[in-house]
């Protein structure tokens, strides 16, 4: 063993969180707690996902929480990666109804604005960033998961544009969206490059040609859908960076998706209850299995917020992004395991019932959190080739 | 990291590598190794300069501690700074050369006060080293509350004990009239509970450096070792399984750090608990994952690897494993209440703040 001092380990340094982001937390604690007063919310698991409201992600984005790091001149407030991390956390521990705008905050705004033209931010994030325009995903089809750069969609070229045929699956809230952002093959793939030749295009979800039909969850609700685009025609100014770049587009963003806080809080509503059914003195067992989701809560947060501080710094922690994911999706499909066996059989009344329904949505969601955004297989192969294994 | 933290690690490594016994005695102490850390300062990093200390901040005794868990060097170092050595300091005693533990336990001794001194009696379970201290950092109860003994080896018996990585863990037994000098009440700050905190913090900060060198082990060698005519780095369920481990390195490495700048910032209990807690249930899985990896070989005496998951199972035992932290946790998020939950978790405070 020699006393080397470096070692190949991912390192992610203590996030410090500024007075700002501190003052900023405050401000976003009072607005939720005003508005589970008001009624406005009821808080639910998963609920970047599945909590759906026009209405809470327009006053989000009147008090300025979308798009906050995006330039004034784009609708933007030009806050930090850490101060949006702030926001995100402290809307998604409370189980408020992001899903919305999540996806155009998170990942298409971003997209647009580090890739589309001056016209595309114009046109697109300040209505992003307003709360009122929502975007989805087009990235999987029935034979493409895991293996993206296999998408078959296909954009043509015609006069003004391309002509898009294909089909996508898994798309969020494609039925409430109005844009839709599709990977697609404007070219074949030069031999040795299999991600050559493909492109992201932005797509109205009005569009003629454009069909969504539900895909109905075990857990009874309806957030995916399949669409199918039929020689949808795409106007040329809706081609998003270059021709052929849509493979190093999607690969981007991948640390903005895969390390914010949705990845470790989707099933947080449950605790806050199972605490309030077991009152404020605990048995040792309970105890233990609750510190054990807490100190695994405290260091993924702050692993989480730590990549969030490496963006800030103009990193791209790609790696990093992805063993936050990992670890952070295991623990929130963990959370529903260890409460169900800690909480009290015989729960009655109104706080068994909120207490019943909310382990009710953990469970049946939690399959998914290890699948979307790239599955626990893929990101642990990333992870080992960050680390020279592969 | 700052610059001069990097030169002060890269210092301390030289040191222990010029002067380690060779790793094939499985040594659990060592002389001269001691003493050459002690010549350059290291023994002493962050205590207080006027009472023997060599100056520095708690991150730099943080930083030389976790690299004694990398290198496993079999030296109580983590112990004398961060917990034996801190206890003395904290009461303004000074603070002598050799190895300097705190006795974990806060009720084995009684100590009196006498006409010109104290007499302190009883038994000191299971001190790190102790057979080789020079002196033994006490925190024992008096009528007035807690006070600190600086206990001189003379004054000592040792029956001998080793933990599962073979360190010394002593009983030590103590019927001796102190010297007025050696003994102070402690400030309102330091208790049992804080005693332990450190000691916690101590064993959190090796397990993390050991963590650290138990994946480089690991990932070094899967690319080397070949089966089936290839690395088995080649293989997924290898490559899996590597980030796994990288994941329970990070964690724990990721909680040490919050856990060592809150302290710096004052008494910081609640990320303290986290830190160990999650770097003792790493500790385990990180070793199963490694041993795995390693076949046969790495369970074997003359590979490298024994040397670190030898300590890291016994480490994590050590000032409180991850379920009495997991319980001290989860008391004080019940206390907390729903309402304040999320405050507590996100401002990593205690909930008593």
């Amino acid at each position: 063993m020699t006393a080397g001092v470096e070692t190949p380990a991912l390192l992610l340094a203590v996030p410090e969180f500024g007075a700002a982001a501190q003052e900023l937390r405050q401000d976003v604690r009072r607005f939720i707690d005003e508005a589970r007063a008001a009624g406005d919310f009821v808080p639910r698991c998963d609920a970047w996902l599945a909590g759906f409201s026009a209405d809470f992600s327009r006053e989000l984005g009147r008090r300025g929480w979308i798009g906050m790091t995006w330039p004034a001149r784009y609708g933007g407030h030009e806050r930090t990666a850490l101060e949006r991390f702030v926001v995100a956390e402290e809307l998604l521990a409370a189980g408020a109804p992001v899903a919305a705008h999540w996806i155009a905050d998170r990942q298409s705004g971003p997209q647009i604005y580090r890739h589309g033209t001056d016209a595309q931010r114009e046109r697109f994030l300040p209505d992003i960033a307003r709360g009122v325009s929502y975007f989805s995903l087009g990235m999987s089809e029935p034979d493409s998961g895991s293996d993206l750069a296999s998408v078959r969609t296909t954009a043509r070229r015609v006069s003004g544009g391309w002509r898009l045929n294909g089909t996508k699956v898994w798309t969020s809230h494609a039925h409430h969206a109005h844009y839709v952002t599709v990977l697609c093959r404007t070219a074949d793939s030069e031999p040795g490059n299999r991600h050559s030749g493909l492109s992201i295009v932005i797509v109205d979800l009005a569009a003629q040609g454009v069909t969504v039909r539900p895909i109905q969850l075990i857990t009874g609700e309806h957030h995916f859908n399949e669409v199918t685009f039929q020689d949808v025609l795409v106007p040329d100014d809706m081609l998003l960076g270059e021709e052929g770049a849509g493979w190093r587009l999607v690969t981007a963003e991948l640390s903005l998706e895969r390390s914010g806080p949705e990845r470790f809080l989707s099933t947080f509503a449950l605790l806050p209850e199972l605490m309030r059914m077991l009152g404020p003195e605990v048995g040792d067992r309970a105890a233990a299995e609750i510190g054990r989701l807490i100190a695994e809560l405290c260091t993924l947060r702050q692993m989480s917020a730590s990549v969030a501080a490496m963006i800030d710094a103009g990193q791209d922690p790609v790696a990093e992004a992805a063993l936050v994911k990992d670890l952070g999706t295991r623990f929130e499909q963990q959370v529903p395991e260890v409460v169900r066996l800690v909480a009290r059989a015989d729960a009655s009344g109104e706080a068994g019932a909120t207490f019943a329904r909310l382990l009710s949505e953990a469970v049946l969601a939690a399959p998914g959190f290890t699948l979307r955004g790239g599955t626990t297989e893929i990101l642990r192969g990333i992870t080992a080739r960050a680390l020279g294994v592969r | 990291m700052s610059y001069e933290r990097r030169l002060l690690i890269e210092s301390a490594a030289g040191v222990i590598a010029r002067h380690r016994p060779p790793q094939e005695e499985d040594a659990s102490w060592s002389a001269p190794l001691w003493d050459a850390l002690e010549e350059h300062g290291f023994t002493r990093v962050s205590l207080p300069e006027e009472l023997g200390g060599t100056g520095g901040d708690l991150a730099d005794a943080a930083a030389v501690a976790r690299l004694i868990g990398q290198t496993a060097a079999p030296v109580p170092l983590a112990d004398t700074v961060l917990v034996g050595g801190w206890l003395l300091a904290e009461a303004g005693l000074p603070v002598g050369d050799g190895p300097c533990p705190a006795a974990p336990s806060t009720d084995g001794a009684r100590l009196e006060r006498r006409p010109g001194g104290w007499r302190l009696t009883g038994s000191l379970p299971r001190v790190p080293w102790g057979r080789f201290a020079e002196t033994v950092a006490v925190l024992a109860a008096t009528p007035d509350g807690w006070a600190v003994v600086a206990v001189d080896a003379a004054d000592l018996t040792a029956a001998e004990a080793v933990n599962l990585a073979g360190e010394p863990r002593d009983d030590l037994m103590v019927d001796a009239e102190i010297d007025a000098a050696r003994v102070a009440l402690a400030p309102p700050h330091v208790d049992a509970a804080a005693l332990r905190r450190r000691g916690a913090l101590a064993r959190a900060l090796t397990i993390a450096g050991s963590l650290d060198q138990v994946l480089a082990l690991t990932v070094a060698y899967v690319r080397e070792r070949e089966q089936f005519g290839r690395p088995i780095a080649k293989f997924q369920a290898v490559q899996q399984q590597i980030a796994v481990l990288a994941g329970e390195v990070a964690s724990a490495s990721a909680a040490v750090d919050a856990a060592v700048l809150a302290e710096a910032r004052g008494a910081a209990p609640w990320p303290v608990a986290v830190a160990k807690a999650e770097a003792s249930s790493a500790a385990g899985r990180a070793a199963a994952i490694a041993h795995q990896l390693h076949g046969a070989m790495g369970f074997t005496d003359e590979y490298a690897l024994h040397h670190l998951t030898r300590r890291l199972w016994a480490w994590r035992d050590e000032f409180g494993d991850e379920s009495e932290w997991w319980i001290a946790l989860g008391r004080e998020a019940a206390a907390a209440g729903p309402e304040r939950l999320w405050h507590v978790v996100s401002g990593a405070v205690s909930p008593a703040a």
